[in-house]
């Protein structure tokens, strides 16, 4: 429904985004994931054309918004520190879309309740926005844009000015509520978890320019390039070059790393894996024969716990290995995390090394 | 299009009376006076021909009488603004450091004389300070003194009434930086060991700076023109540049003196506006 | 720190004794101002008897209130532009022009705005002659500089996604601006009418410079009495003045506490 075809905008000498192509489904969740300055609001801002692009096209259900100014376009937005109007309470601040469209007062009185009751906030008409938590004010940012009834909600950074406590529950409330209203959803976050955790797919920005797109599970398991790996989730990046086999030898890991599929690269060529910290199997390196082939061979290696970081349901250990670096290692802690200082071997699944683009 | 509905108004506003003011008093400032109404002869005659002088610009230059005036009321401005940032450091640096919802109080309090009119509290100086004023009365009530002290219509009276009425303005600069200074600076460095004296020297007071300045700014730039209180509380003999102006204007009726007058004061207060200027354009 | 502290009680003491003396001196019965004869209301009385000083004072407010109102206006749409525009062509220009007459020497406004409304009378005929309407122009003038920078500090504190989410909700630039921007700017507008209303009422410079033989303002006339001394009816019309601002002051801390209150601070 929503479609950028060739985006770019500049501030001065800044590049915001370059040559920008994405689409949109309509009742899609889809998060827009980058770091500050890599592009995300500027997306944002000018889908609801607070800003113009330089090049390109934004077309909403096959209508070019670009000509179109703010308020006529529509989509709705929900504003990073909600932009509540501090004037006015609660019932004013969700009816003012409403009135603006000239709704008359018996079906706008229905329609407020009806969005506050989604939320939660029936009860709390005449309050402003001041004495509300953090957490109604969000609620009420929300009511306010779907009240509208758009077709496709903006939201920025929709969970960063929420307490930790309130973020995942509120998450859930998200989703409900997009399918609920089955309006598109286009959320710009920099917190990776909460953009996999929400959306239906996700693109990632990098420097004004979109990496990669697609489910969370495929962004993450088969990141494209060095910067969608470390940023979703910090994999480890393992440096070698492409053997006549289509293995790579990797002196820094001390090992020949071996893909599910072999190389059709070059033989002689540079090329960087990522390899989840998760997907790497870990034991103490065992004084007996059975064990003794663990860590050997293609895909195992071996390496001392220099340091562990607690995690709650994980931990991680950075693991130094023979060869020189030190690799992210993470265990469910419920099973148990070997102490600083112990010999490890260490070994993983083909399937679990992807090789990036860059 | 709705930027010009809000900027043509305002701009032709600022255009007629700011920047076509300015350009008249340069002009008349060129001229010369002449007896009629209004009493002087413009630069242009109004066939265009020029028939202005520089000459004014010479009198105020050279005449002694001009001169010190100007370097006087320097004088007076430069003690005054030093007087008032002097007193009002203290008054910030407290104001700001009680909890922020006892502040605006306290500022209201600072500003309430400022609020209770100028000449007013000028007058009040004069019941304070003349021969058969308070003070004198206390003083010989007290029986310190048998005859009063002259007090009134002199250089102190002077300097009470230009830090009483400036006072204000160098508080609320300086309270502007002091209360947006982060604690925890002067924590850290009382934490590494330095002692109150050395916390305010080293961090507090350096960081104050540009506040200090826009405090002393903002007193020094009106006071090196000021006109009443020097009239009402000064000595006679203090010539100072406003008084001349309003003496030449008032008194002698030589308008493009007075606007020779006015153009040398604002040229040597452009320097101090222009760093006023970038103080407040500091993030 | 206590040498702040103390340094916060003298400075106060210093402001506060001139006025104190001033209005407790005012219910003295004394011919002398600040010397005690006991209580008496007589120089009130006489203040009100005193013609030339009540016209005066009937003109000044008159004058004040229009240059109050018409430099809310000039100084709003200053204000306003400043904090909202961005960076626009001659925006420099703009507000050094602005904020020109809060810096610059009065006997420099004052003499400049004359030569001004003495050269247009001769161009164009207008200002008919010097008065009323020529010190409310000055007043307005000065007092639009001090909107202007009341109001640009109010509009930069609030928040611009608030005008974006209006135009997001469907509303046209100018209704956003009437039912949020407005609004917002509302507390910055009451407080600069009231600054603009007392440094009409206050002036005794530019008013001297511009007016003219029918625009006789209650500070001229002041000015002229305090040139000979203090007298127990100026003293009397001190107290009342004192009387008034602080009623005033405290009504708009009042107003604007209530309203920032309502609003959440800020």
């Amino acid at each position: 429904m929503l479609r950028a075809e060739g985006v770019a905008k500049r501030y001065g000498a800044t590049v915001a985004l370059e040559g920008l192509d994405l689409a949109i489904a309509p009742g899609e969740f889809f998060a827009l994931l980058g770091g500050s300055g890599s592009g995300k609001t500027t997306l944002l801002r000018l889908v609801a054309g607070f800003e113009t692009p330089d090049a390109g096209r934004l077309l909403l259900e096959g209508r070019d918004l670009v000509p179109l100014p703010p308020y006529r376009r529509p989509v709705a937005m929900m504003f990073q520190n909600y932009a509540l109007f501090p004037h006015l309470d609660v019932f004013d601040n969700v009816a003012y879309g409403l009135r603006r469209a000239g709704v008359p007062s018996a079906e706008l009185r229905r329609r407020v309740a009806e969005a506050l009751a989604l939320v939660r906030l029936a009860g709390l008409e005449r309050r402003r926005p001041h004495r509300l938590s953090g957490g109604q004010r969000q609620r009420v940012a929300l009511a306010r844009s779907l009240v509208v009834r758009p077709r496709l909600l903006l939201l920025d950074e929709p969970l960063a000015a929420l307490d930790a406590g309130l973020r995942e529950a509120t998450g859930f409330e998200l989703r409900a509520l997009q399918r609920a209203t089955g309006a598109a959803f286009v959320m710009v976050t920099h917190d990776q978890a909460e953009a996999m955790a929400l959306a239906d797919r996700i693109g990632v920005l990098e420097r004004g320019r979109l990496v990669q797109v697609g489910p969370p599970r495929e962004v993450y398991e088969r990141p494209a390039t060095r910067f969608v790996a470390t940023f979703l989730g910090g994999a480890n990046l393992l440096a070698g070059t492409v053997r006549a086999d289509g293995g790579v030898d990797c002196a820094e890991a001390g090992c020949v790393l071996r893909p599910a599929a072999p190389l059709a690269r070059p033989a002689g060529s540079a090329v960087t894996l990522a390899l989840r910290p998760e997907r790497v199997r870990m034991r103490p390196e065992a004084a007996d024969r059975a064990a003794a082939a663990e860590g050997e061979g293609p895909n195992a290696t071996r390496g001392t716990v220099v340091e562990i970081a607690y995690r709650g349901e994980l931990s991680t250990c950075l693991v130094r290995l023979d060869g020189g670096t030190a690799l992210r290692v993470s265990r469910p802690s419920a099973e148990g995390v070997p102490a600083r200082g112990t010999r490890v071997a260490l070994a993983w699944p083909g399937e679990a090394l992807t090789v990036l683009a860059d | 299009m709705r930027r010009l509905a809000v900027l043509a108004p305002a701009s032709a506003w600022l255009a007629l009376f700011v920047a076509a003011p300015a350009v008249v008093l340069l002009g008349i400032a060129l001229g010369e006076a002449d007896a009629g109404v209004p009493p002087f002869r413009p630069p242009f005659a109004a066939d265009g021909t020029w028939q202005g002088s520089f000459a004014n610009f010479a009198t105020v230059l050279t005449d002694p009488f001009y001169r010190d005036a100007f370097l006087r009321s320097l004088v007076v401005a430069f003690a005054t603004a030093s007087l008032c940032l002097l007193i009002a450091y203290p008054m910030a640096l407290a104001i700001a450091r009680v909890p922020e919802a006892r502040r605006t109080p306290l500022l209201l309090a600072v500003l309430l004389p400022f609020w209770t009119g100028f000449l007013i509290r000028v007058g009040a100086w004069i019941g304070l300070l003349r021969d058969a004023g308070w003070l004198n009365g206390v003083l010989r009530a007290l029986g310190l003194i048998e005859a009063p002290l002259p007090l009134l219509y002199s250089d102190l009276a002077m300097y009470l009434g230009m830090v009483h009425a400036y006072l204000p303005f160098a508080v609320l600069p300086l309270h502007a930086v002091l209360a947006r200074r982060d604690p925890a600076l002067e924590e850290a460095a009382a934490g590494l060991g330095a002692r109150p004296a050395t916390v305010f020297l080293t961090v507090t007071l350096p960081l104050s700076a540009p506040g200090a300045a826009a405090a002393f700014l903002l007193v020094f730039i009106p006071a090196a023109g000021e006109f009443v209180i020097p009239d009402l509380l000064g000595p006679p003999e203090a010539q100072l540049v406003g008084r001349v102006l309003w003496g030449e204007f008032f008194q002698n009726r030589d308008w493009p003196l007075a606007a020779a007058l006015a153009v040398v004061l604002l040229a040597l207060l452009i320097l101090p506006l222009r760093l006023f200027q970038r103080l407040e354009a500091r993030p | 720190m206590s040498v702040a502290r103390l340094g916060l009680r003298l400075g106060l003491g210093f402001l506060y004794l001139p006025i104190v003396l001033l209005v407790a001196y005012a219910f003295s019965a004394d011919r002398i101002p600040f010397q005690w004869g006991g209580f008496s209301l007589r120089w009130f009385r006489a203040l009100a008897e005193d013609e030339r000083l009540v016209e005066a004072a009937l003109l000044s407010l008159r004058v004040a209130a229009g240059a109050a109102t018409l430099a809310v206006l000039v100084g709003g749409l200053a204000g306003f532009a400043l904090a909202r525009f961005g960076p626009f062509r001659g925006r420099a220009l703009f507000g050094a022009l602005i904020g020109a007459p809060l810096v610059l020497p009065e006997v420099v406004t004052g003499l400049s705005l004359l030569l001004l409304f003495v050269a247009l009378e001769g161009a164009i005929g207008w200002p008919a002659g010097r008065g009323a309407l020529t010190v409310l122009l000055a007043h307005a003038t000065l007092g639009a500089a001090y909107v202007a920078v009341v109001v640009q500090a109010r509009l930069a504190e609030a928040d611009r996604s608030l005008e974006e989410a209006a135009l997001n909700l469907g509303a046209t630039p100018f209704v956003a601006f009437r039912t949020v921007t407005l609004p917002l700017m509302a507390p910055s507008l009451f407080a600069g009418w009231l600054l603009a209303f007392t440094l009409s009422l206050d002036d005794v410079v530019l008013a001297s410079f511009v007016s003219g033989p029918a625009g006789t303002t209650l500070p001229m006339v002041l000015f002229s009495r305090l040139k000979l001394g203090l007298t127990p009816e100026v003293n009397a019309l001190g107290a009342v003045i004192v009387a008034v601002a602080a009623a005033a002051l405290g009504l708009a801390a009042l107003v604007l506490a209530r309203v920032d209150a309502r609003r959440g601070g800020g």
